[in-house]
């Protein structure tokens, strides 16, 4: 019964809801899609800051809205956390004001969190006395994520928390996130638009299009889908695979990352030995060839067979390649493709530049 | 020395009342999507316009022994309000109710959507985030209403001449005051009362925009 479920359906003005989406109630549930989806609104529709005259939300069992049944719990009796693209803070009170209104409105017996524990993981001690408005961008973000954790919530709801920081401070704000994802077993619904960050965060993904919800599932599975590449993005967009740290080359900074494909070498991945990865390989950064090449800079070669050649129009063509149980996507041209003979079925080897695998792509399993 | 006493207990009981009656009103004004929004906006700022005279004139009509107000206050055994204190507290609270319900209602736009919405989901309820953040956000608008409210009140003529009179110790008030000592050519009086507004209304308006200029504390 640990499951979200929701159901939305609402107009505004020329943009419609309409989405279904039935997700773990445990983990990072990434919400993506490009601006304009609706992956805000379906936010505050989970928040019940907006009201979809046809709704349905359900977690674990309890109920936030059937209007069916004309059922509606206003926010402020939702156990329910928010994080805003903008962190929001109350400006006349000080940071340990801000942390303490919503922990302080919570009655002792229902609190799932310490004060202190929370202050600690987001390492906002040195803060609480300062007013927000003299703290920087990713410290504010901080304080706003750790005041909405502090109010015990059953559901975390983050729209874009890094989405307006600059990437220093991007890192920061989601190491912190990390930290608190895996110290507090709080569902966490995270809506992005960076595919990077859905990666190093998230299990389960949904993506989002004009209102809909036209996939779900776990991250893995949906990078792999050529159907989906057009809302994942060409450029940044990749497959993921589950890997394991299997050694280190200190000599040439490289990590060796086993999965059930093979191996890759990584460049600039500090993961100790036997930590569990998500890895994301960018369709750009891979190419492909019918015999493994033996005078190329390529270090990592992997043998598989094609699986499916996408469709669509231009130059370029996305070509999925069985290794192993896992799937990497290729982005190579319509050209090179003919060339080659590429037919599902055929083996090839993917060739993937280790420099193109670093800390920035990969998330922690 | 009796007008001035009765023109500040008139203000201060106005102003208070104005702040009662002004802050839901505003508040309304500044969140409400309803068509009734312009209509009501403009009712509240007649007095902005109209010469207090009619509005003066209205009131004491209505307030009349045949007015409905009138006969309301009578049947309920509170007589008629015209020429007394309590009428002069009716009458400032209309005159003066743009000055009050304006800079509130400026001041709760510009709190905006987002820090309620904050609090909602950190579990404050409609009053609790009304006390707890609107009215610590608003609070300048709270400042400039007041002053701006109890300065208007304080200056107000052509609605106590029509439904106040001039009777000493209950509807005397400074303005009507001082247009007795021109009347009587007591011109030294007359300086007194006319200087001593120029000077309060100075210090009360100098109070108001010295301070808007400020940066507020926690900056």
């Amino acid at each position: 019964m640990s499951v979200i479920q929701a159901s939305f359906r609402m107009r505004l003005g020329e943009f419609s809801l309409n989405a279904e989406l039935s997700v773990p109630a445990q983990g990072v549930t990434a919400v993506f899609g490009a601006s304009g989806s609706g992956k805000t609104t379906l936010l505050r529709c989970m928040a019940g800051l907006a009201r979809a005259p046809e709704g349905l939300f359900t977690i674990e069992g309890e109920t936030w809205q059937d209007e069916a049944r004309g059922r509606f719990v206003p926010p402020h009796h939702r156990a329910c956390g928010y994080v805003f693209q903008e962190a929001s803070l109350f400006p006349h009170l000080s940071v340990g004001e801000n942390l303490r209104y919503g922990y302080r409105r919570v009655p002792e017996s229902l609190r799932k969190v310490a004060f202190d524990e929370v202050v600690r993981t987001l390492d906002l001690g040195p803060m609480t006395g300062r007013s927000p408005q003299v703290l920087s961008g990713g410290e504010r973000q901080r304080v706003a994520i750790g005041r909405a954790v502090l109010s015990s919530p059953r559901l975390l709801l983050m729209d874009e928390p890094i989405a307006s920081l600059d990437s220093a401070r991007k890192g920061e704000v989601l190491y912190y996130i990390e930290r608190l994802r895996d110290q507090l077993r709080i569902p966490i619904v995270y809506v992005s638009h960076a595919i990077d960050e859905v990666v190093r965060l998230a299990d389960t993904m949904a993506v989002m299009s004009e209102g809909k919800v036209i996939a779900c599932g776990s991250v893995t599975a949906l990078a792999s889908r050529l159907d989906l590449r057009p809302y994942l993005g060409r450029f940044e967009a990749g497959t993921v695979v589950e890997a394991v740290v299997a050694a280190h080359d200190l000599e040439h900074g490289l990590a060796t990352l086993r999965f059930d494909g093979g191996e890759l070498q990584a460049a600039d991945v500090e993961s100790l030995v036997g930590e569990k990865l998500r890895v994301r390989i960018r369709a750009r950064d891979v190419s492909l060839a019918l015999s493994a090449p033996r005078d190329a800079s390529f270090l990592n070669i992997l043998s598989g067979t094609v699986k499916e050649i996408g469709g669509g129009q231009g130059s370029g063509v996305d070509v999925a390649v069985m290794v192993g149980s896992s799937i990497v996507v290729a982005r190579i041209t319509r050209k090179s493709a003919g060339l080659l003979g590429l037919a599902p079925g055929k083996p090839v080897y993917a060739l993937v530049k280790s420099v193109a695998i670093d800390r920035h792509s990969v998330g922690y399993a | 020395m009796a007008a001035v006493w009765l023109t500040l207990r008139l203000a201060a009981v106005a102003t208070f009342l104005l702040l009662l009656s002004g802050t839901p009103l505003a508040w309304w004004l500044a969140r409400t999507r309803s068509r009734l929004k312009g209509p009501v906006g403009a009712i509240v700022a007649l007095p902005l316009v109209l010469p207090p005279t009619v509005l003066g004139f209205y009131l004491l009509v209505t307030m009349g022994p045949s007015g409905p107000v009138g006969m309301a206050t009578q049947s309920i055994g509170l007589g008629l309000l015209p020429f007394t204190f309590a009428g002069l507290v009716v009458g400032s609270v209309f005159y003066s109710l743009p000055f009050v319900v304006q800079p509130l209602q400026a001041a709760f736009e510009a709190v905006g959507d987002r820090p309620i919405e904050a609090a909602a989901t950190l579990r404050a309820g409609p009053w609790d985030r009304f006390f707890t953040v609107v009215v610590p956000l608003a609070r300048q608008g709270f400042v400039g209403a007041a002053v701006l409210g109890f300065a208007h009140t304080i200056g107000e003529f052509g609605v106590v001449l029509m439904i106040g009179g001039n009777i000493p110790g209950a509807t005397r008030v400074l303005s009507v005051a001082l247009y007795d000592h021109v009347e009587a050519l007591d011109y030294v009086n007359a300086h007194i009362l006319a200087g001593g507004m120029l000077v309060f209304s100075f210090v009360v308006l100098l109070a108001v925009y010295g301070r808007a200029r400020l940066p507020s504390p926690e900056r």
